[in-house]
């Protein structure tokens, strides 16, 4: 077993061996641009997009044509949301998401209300999950659009998409999810959940970084305001230089997914168990953020009671995980997603998400089960705190000295 | 995230973990900062009848560096006397474990507990001083 | 197969290759993230950026990664448009890239007013109709270093002094321009340079938008801070890392490799206008970058001798990549006052950093060949 072990795969994923073996030749041997249409260097090129498109649309259940290029998950969120609001500005100015969103979305959603939007920020309950009810309250006849993620970042929870989509449909306001973490993990049919644009990124599913897609229904058409213009590629959603090697990754990523979701769901799933279950055997006072029902295979999010998060972070270095959203890991400000759960600031402070996926061993599940609770319970022999609990003090009657 | 060797190397090793009876009339018991702040240091120390600190022990919940510095002052002050105790300031504890400025907090919170730590002591031999009388 | 159409992309140099083979074999981590995957994968991220904070002479911190040129040139025009409370006027050439010219169309949608400057028969900008145009409320004037179709240099340097002396920002879009003409090594003559990794040895799917000193640009994309908030997005490592190596090849080699690039294209104008009667080169006069020749045989349509040369085995563009194929005329030789035949019968040809002179003296062959042949047979005139 190699050390250190890396179990931070809602972050990042290392790109699948077979997805860069088809996308080295694309480097130096072919490396058209697929708007060149006068050479075979061109055709080749886009035909290799076009494959890639179709791989996409299988994922999840679309048209070819409604896939879009974009450079990562969040410009796929930023087309989304800017484009709808703008180009639909005229029929209303509302917007509806929740407030455990990647910050893509939320700051996506703050810079609209400087445009003259509206946004509501859904809370979630203590799991995690958006009440649909809370939603169909929401609406109003100004409401364009809902954003609700389809898994979390963090906390790895599932939001009720078919019934958020039932409600949209009905309601006629536009469906867009963010499934960064979602696509290649869940089932994910835009017919089934009445989808109307979703968010996918490449480097979360053992893709390269630097490439992502929007699907973009087209029966009914959704229409959008572009971000970026120049060429029109992408039917004017999008423009810019299709980089074929990156695209050509995406596909081949997303068409092992289709491929092996079911059974590397299982496999993580179980790992995922075997970790959990490792953990809460011989460690008290722990607890899973967010439910557990309806969850990513690859997350587990834990609090450590009475250990700081910082010191167990240390005390498991050969272990890469994250103490937060790695976007917002390097501040020490406590998790807004596990605040949103109700998870107090201490709890929160002590959270860790281990992030497991398609390389993660048994033997690494093991090493990491035995180190962190070596290191719990070492920080606990150390901890004032894990001291007074052990004498029946409540800690919440303690008047602490602020400093 | 960077530490410091010397941070390292008291996180790993920590010296004069434990607790003492903190009844004890020879005993003083420092308990300093708060959870919701993310550190909580209980710092005791032992004074024994020549005035000497001859024993100390800490327990911290918090990050590397505030581990490091309650363990740094638990070795500094055993052997000392109160006052000498008293004379170490957070600027000491700072510079030895080379704390990065977002972790000087934690050195400051170190001094505080040796303050808490002596006061309670002394707390006691006055209210124990007045007991002994009435026996 | 011969490719000579690096103006519309290039192949990866294998030294860049190579330095982003290990990012995408190993597991490289989130550069956000505070472990050690991360810390090594910010590690690598400053690295590149420094490569090229150095190449173009100005702090690390003024280099902004984008997903290429055309973002780098849209998040210039938009981003300096949003840093104002109320719309103003923007200055740009009739001969842009499209991304310049169609993110100034929606400039123009959002309240601003914009002048598109004429250019001269060999497509220059000049420096009097800049000065006639500029308003009170001119915020932004944006020229290419370099035109994409013809080679042609905008004399970038005095307009670039000049909009400095009146407070007035400059942006170039230098894609074209980077490692075609050496780089002085001076101050950057814009307050803003976009430039593309795919044209200069680097990989697709990434560029970066160059500040000579700290501008509080609006974003365009929003949403994780990455980039000093410049640009929200996890950063395309192995492709940064790509883009990173290609300017430090460029910063050792650039001048030698130029020159060869010259004397290829030299040579090969000279074979062409003595091969073929009546051959046109586009701005031939003009001061160009020196892999570029775009040229024309009156009677003979473009399209028709870049399907030629392409069964012979030669692929040439009869127009720019993001433009070609939609069966429009070039606009960039419509404002040179081009007439729409000759104009018809434009090809590109454009020379990289793995053309060699063997292939080109093919070409060469080829052309001349095939030029005779289509004038020689039925219907091969009159377009």
């Amino acid at each position: 077993m190699k050390l250190p072990i890396y179990m931070d795969y809602q972050a990042t994923t290392p790109v699948d061996p077979r997805v860069l073996e088809v996308m080295v030749p694309w480097f130096t041997e072919k490396f058209g641009n697929p708007a060149s249409r006068s050479h075979p260097f061109g055709w080749e090129a886009e035909q290799a997009v076009e494959r890639a498109r179709a791989e996409i649309a299988t994922l999840i259940g679309a048209d070819p044509r409604e896939i879009v290029f974009t450079s990562g998950a969040t410009e796929s969120n930023n087309i989304a949301i800017l484009g709808i609001a703008r180009f639909h500005k005229s029929r209303g100015n509302h917007i509806i998401t929740t407030v455990i969103e990647h910050k893509a979305v939320l700051d996506t959603c703050r810079h609209l209300e400087s445009e003259g939007f509206e946004v509501t920020y859904l809370p979630v309950g203590t799991d995690g999950r958006l009440d649909p009810k809370r939603l169909a309250d929401a609406i109003n006849e100004r409401t364009i659009l809902v954003s609700v993620m389809a898994a979390n970042n963090e906390i790895g929870v599932i939001q009720p998409l078919e019934e958020i989509g039932a409600i949209c449909r009905k309601r006629q306001v536009h469906f867009h999810t963010d499934a960064a973490q979602g696509v290649g993990k869940m089932p994910l049919d835009v017919q089934a959940l009445n989808l109307d644009l979703v968010s996918i990124s490449g480097h979360k599913i053992y893709g390269p970084k630097g490439i992502g897609a929007l699907y973009v229904r087209r029966r009914p058409r959704v229409r959008l305001q572009a971000v970026m213009f120049g060429g029109g590629h992408e039917r004017g959603m999008r423009s810019g230089t299709l980089p074929t090697p990156l695209i050509v990754g995406l596909g081949a990523a997303c068409a092992i997914c289709s491929r092996e979701m079911a059974a590397e769901t299982a496999r993580i799933t179980a790992l995922r168990q075997r970790m959990q279950e490792g953990i809460m055997k011989q460690l008290t006072h722990v607890a899973i953020n967010g439910s557990t029902e309806y969850r990513l295979a690859g997350n587990l999010n834990i609090s450590f009671a009475y250990v700081e998060g910082e010191s167990l972070m240390m005390a498991i270095k050969d272990i890469a995980v994250s103490s937060g959203s790695a976007c917002t890991s390097a501040s020490l400000e406590p998790s807004y997603v596990l605040r949103a759960l109700g998870v107090n600031e201490e709890l929160a402070h002590t959270s860790i998400r281990f992030g497991l996926g398609r390389f993660t061993t048994e033997e690494e599940v093991d090493y990491a089960v035995r180190t962190v609770v070596d290191a719990v319970n070492r920080l606990r022999e150390m901890s004032p705190l894990w001291e007074m609990v052990q004498e029946g003090i409540d800690l919440d009657s303690v008047r602490w000295a602020q400093h | 995230m960077a530490y410091n060797d010397k941070v390292l190397e008291h996180y790993e090793k920590p010296r004069n973990v434990g607790s003492m009876d903190k009844n004890d009339l020879q005993v003083g018991t420092g308990m300093v900062g708060a959870p919701a702040c993310g550190d909580v240091m209980k710092l005791q120390i032992r004074v024994n009848e020549n005035g000497i600190i001859d024993d100390a022990k800490f327990k911290t919940f918090g990050c590397g560096s505030a581990i490091a510095s309650s363990s740094l002052v638990t070795e500094w002050i055993k052997g000392k006397t109160i006052d000498q105790a008293l004379s170490i300031k957070n600027k000491d504890i700072a510079e030895e474990l080379a704390l990065p400025p977002v972790k000087i907090h934690c050195s400051v919170l170190a001094e505080d507990a040796i303050r808490s730590a002596v006061e309670d002591y002394r707390k006691k031999q006055q209210k124990g001083g007045v007991d002994a009388n009435r026996v | 197969m011969i490719y000579l159409d690096h103006n519309a992309t290039t192949a990866v140099r294998p030294s860049v290759l190579a330095a982003m083979l290990p990012l995408l074999e190993e597991q490289s981590g989130n550069p956000a993230s505070v472990h050690g995957f991360g810390r090594t994968a910010r590690q690598r991220l400053d690295h590149a950026r420094r490569s090229l904070g150095t190449f173009f002479g100005v702090h690390d911190s003024l280099v902004s990664f984008t997903s290429g040129a055309t973002e780098a040139n849209n998040l210039a025009v938009f981003g300096i448009a949003g840093m104002r409370d109320r719309p103003g006027h923007a200055i740009t050439s009739a001969v842009e890239h499209p991304s310049v010219l169609e993110a100034f169309g929606r400039l123009q949608q959002l309240g601003h007013e914009v002048t598109l400057l004429a250019v001269d028969g060999s497509g220059r900008v000049d420096l009097e109709t800049l000065a006639r145009q500029v308003r009170p409320d001119t915020f932004l004037v944006s020229i290419m270093q370099a035109n994409n179709e013809t080679g042609v240099l905008q004399p970038v340097t005095e307009i670039g002094h000049w909009c400095r002396e009146r407070g007035i920002l400059f942006h170039m879009d230098a894609v074209q321009g980077v490692g075609r003409i050496p780089w002085t090594g001076e101050r950057l003559p814009a307050d803003l340079v976009s430039v593309s990794a795919h044209k200069l040895g680097g990989p697709q799917g990434v560029g970066a938008l160059i500040m000579e000193r700290s501008l509080s640009l609006q974003p365009m994309l929003f949403g994780g801070g990455q980039e000093r908030g410049r640009r929200a997005g996890t950063q395309n490592l192995p492709g940064i890392v790509g883009m990173g190596a290609a300017m430090q090849w460029l910063a050792e080699h650039e001048r030698e490799e130029i020159a060869a690039m010259a004397r290829l294209r030299d040579r090969m104008e000279e074979e062409l206008l003595a091969g073929v009667p009546g051959l046109v080169i586009f701005a031939r006069e003009a001061v160009r970058i020196p892999n570029t020749s775009l040229v024309g045989v009156e009677g003979i349509h473009g399209e028709t001798l870049v399907m030629n040369l392409d069964l012979a085995g030669f692929a040439i563009s009869s127009g720019a990549a993001c433009a070609s194929g939609k069966g429009e005329g070039s606009h960039v030789l419509a404002a040179m006052g081009v007439t729409e035949a000759l104009a018809l019968s434009a090809v590109r040809i454009s020379i990289g950093w793995n053309t060699r002179m063997l292939e080109l003296e093919r070409f060469i062959q080829q052309f001349i060949h095939i030029v005779a042949r289509l004038r020689g047979g039925t219907g091969a005139r009159g377009s």
